[in-house]
């Protein structure tokens, strides 16, 4: 109605009748200011994908810049602590370090146990048709140590701690709590950031050791009920099949995937501003990249230990 | 430990030319303005005219693009770590929502800075933390509630006992009142003076309440689309004939403020 009023001028269009009420809303809504919003650029359809694809990409980039200023801003924080020039904060390391490593212990070594026991009798069918079923203490021997204990160990805590540290760090963005400390002459990064990442660079590698040895036990479980190889047995062909590099390359991959964990929490929780949906968001992309980091880089890991002969 | 106790200059604060930006988006484009030694200096402007980024400016929690920023007698931007730390341990700042460690009592939040800079016996910090719990008028019961068990009110007056832990010299209120009833809202008010008489300190509040204004006030800064519109005392406020002002104070919620 008021458009038509609009149009046509005020001299030829009049309201008739209507009661006090109508006719005040209608002159509030005529008086009202009516201006047009220009109409959102549209991106052509053909082009969203490439326009989603190039967005990615560049994201990408950022990630890589924002964890370079991170990490950086974490070495920092790190020489001032081991200079003295900062607080040593020991209870805020204990407990993270309790949090992330030491109450991740019984579902790692639960969820390794049961990985170790089906890799194990996927391994006896397969052996069983050429006869030399014992070669599994082998395969087992090697493959929790060297890979699995670490990697599931490793997806473990990105999935508890990387989505813990994520949201921690994100609501006290939202709260205000990080600027809060910044203000208050606090580095957010020594004080938040290094304890959880400390925690896990020292607690992953017990974390793999633990994984490990869960998954060695279900495979030794299964390897006597379904591949009737005894315990002693297995035990004593354990002993010429495990050498201590398999050991040594699994736990040294385990401080870095700490480290990466850590990183990418980190860097998702500084990003996350403003809104609620923005910390579900950043959480879900935290867990995310740091299953896929964490496995990228066992592959890396992987790439290079085969290269020098390990 | 840094103990150097900056001393007391005037204006303590000096603003000269600040330019912010936030992306490519100029927020404040060549804002002065002098915050003189114990006076209670409040920012006003219509919403969006950067308020707050002002405040989070000087503060030093968004990076100025140009301009400088002089906070008792040093510019702040040229300052190495320490100094920064030495201005940082002379001002408090009272967040718009508080922002208490949630996962910290409030004795402990009050404890913090005290923790982190100085080296006090836990006895002395829990003597101090009382000390202010009880100025900002707080019951002392409430000293091991967490924030979240806390009202509005309360939490208001809790981050104002935080942000006065350490005696600083300048206080930063963002929005001290907004949320409060007026009851509320007026004695915190009257808490404002009565620290600034006592204490001397310096305050710094953006609001929105005129009452705050009226009462607490000395003279007030006025922005307007990052820039700065008037600065004055309430009387020179009242008088002025700038269109926005004028509604300002002059409209319908402002009746009572020039009696």
């Amino acid at each position: 109605m008021t458009r038509l009023q609009r149009g046509l001028g005020q001299g030829d269009a009049r309201l008739i009748g209507g009661n006090a009420q109508h006719v005040a809303l209608l002159s509030a809504i005529s008086d009202a200011a009516h201006e047009t919003l220009p109409s959102p650029h549209r991106t052509n359809i053909l082009l969203v994908p490439f326009a989603k694809f190039g967005r990615i990409v560049i994201g990408a980039f950022n990630d890589i810049f924002a964890a370079n200023a991170v990490q950086g801003h974490l070495m920092v924080a790190l020489g001032r602590t081991l200079t003295f020039q900062a607080p040593l904060r020991f209870a805020s390391f204990v407990h993270q370090f309790e949090q992330i490593v030491l109450r991740a212990i019984p579902i790692v070594a639960l969820i390794s146990l049961v990985v170790g026991a089906i890799i194990t009798q996927q391994t006896i069918l397969q052996l069983r048709t050429f006869g030399v079923t014992i070669f599994v203490v082998d395969l087992a021997a090697i493959l929790m140590f060297r890979e699995i204990g670490v990697l599931l160990a490793a997806i473990m805590v990105a999935g508890r701690s990387g989505s813990a540290i994520t949201a921690e760090i994100g609501a006290m963005r939202i709260r205000e709590e990080f600027d809060a400390l910044q203000v208050m002459g606090v580095d957010p990064h020594q004080a938040l950031m290094l304890p959880r990442v400390i925690a896990l660079v020292v607690g992953m590698p017990l974390l793999a050791f633990v994984g490990s040895m869960s998954g060695l036990a279900g495979a030794a479980i299964v390897a006597k009920f379904y591949g009737d190889i005894p315990l002693d047995i297995f035990a004593d062909r354990l002993r010429g099949a495990m050498t201590v590099t398999s050991v040594a390359v699994g736990l040294i991959k385990a401080p870095f995937m700490g480290f990466l964990v850590g990183l990418l929490a980190s860097i998702e929780g500084m990003k996350v501003a403003g809104s609620s949906e923005s910390l579900g968001q950043r959480t879900t992309s935290s867990v995310v990249k740091s299953i896929f980091v964490v496995i990228v880089a066992d592959g890396l890991f992987a790439i290079f230990f085969a290269a020098i002969g390990l | 430990m840094i103990n150097a106790l900056i001393p007391e200059a005037d204006p303590a604060i000096t603003v000269d030319g600040l330019v912010v930006k936030i992306g490519s988006r100029t927020i404040i484009n060549g804002l002065n303005f002098d915050l003189h030694r114990r006076e209670i200096l409040g920012l006003i402007g219509p919403s969006g005219s950067g308020k707050s980024v002002t405040l989070r400016a000087l503060i030093g929690l968004l990076p100025h693009a140009g301009g400088n920023v002089t906070v008792m007698g040093r510019n702040y931007a040229q300052l190495n770590r320490r100094q920064r730390v030495e201005t940082q341990r002379n001002w408090g700042v009272l967040f718009q929502q508080g922002a208490l460690f949630s996962s910290l009592t409030v004795k402990e939040n009050i404890e913090f800075q005290m923790r982190e800079h100085l080296h006090l016996s836990p006895k002395l910090r829990s003597d101090i933390a009382m000390i202010k719990l009880d100025l900002v008028g707080l019951p002392a019961a409430a000293a091991h509630s967490y924030p979240a068990e806390l009202s509005g009110g309360m939490i208001k007056r809790a981050a104002l006992a935080r942000a006065l832990a350490l005696d600083p010299q300048i206080l930063f209120l963002d929005e001290p009142t907004a949320g409060l009833d007026p009851i509320g809202a007026g004695k915190f008010d009257e808490l404002i003076v009565t620290l600034r008489d006592t204490l001397g300190l310096t305050v710094l509040m953006v609001t929105h309440d005129l009452d705050s204004l009226a009462m607490a006030c000395d003279r007030i800064v006025a922005l307007a689309d990052g820039k700065l519109l008037k600065a004055g005392t309430m009387a020179e406020m009242l008088q002025s004939d700038q269109p926005w002002l004028q509604e300002y104070f002059h409209g319908p919620r402002a009746r009572n403020i020039g009696s």
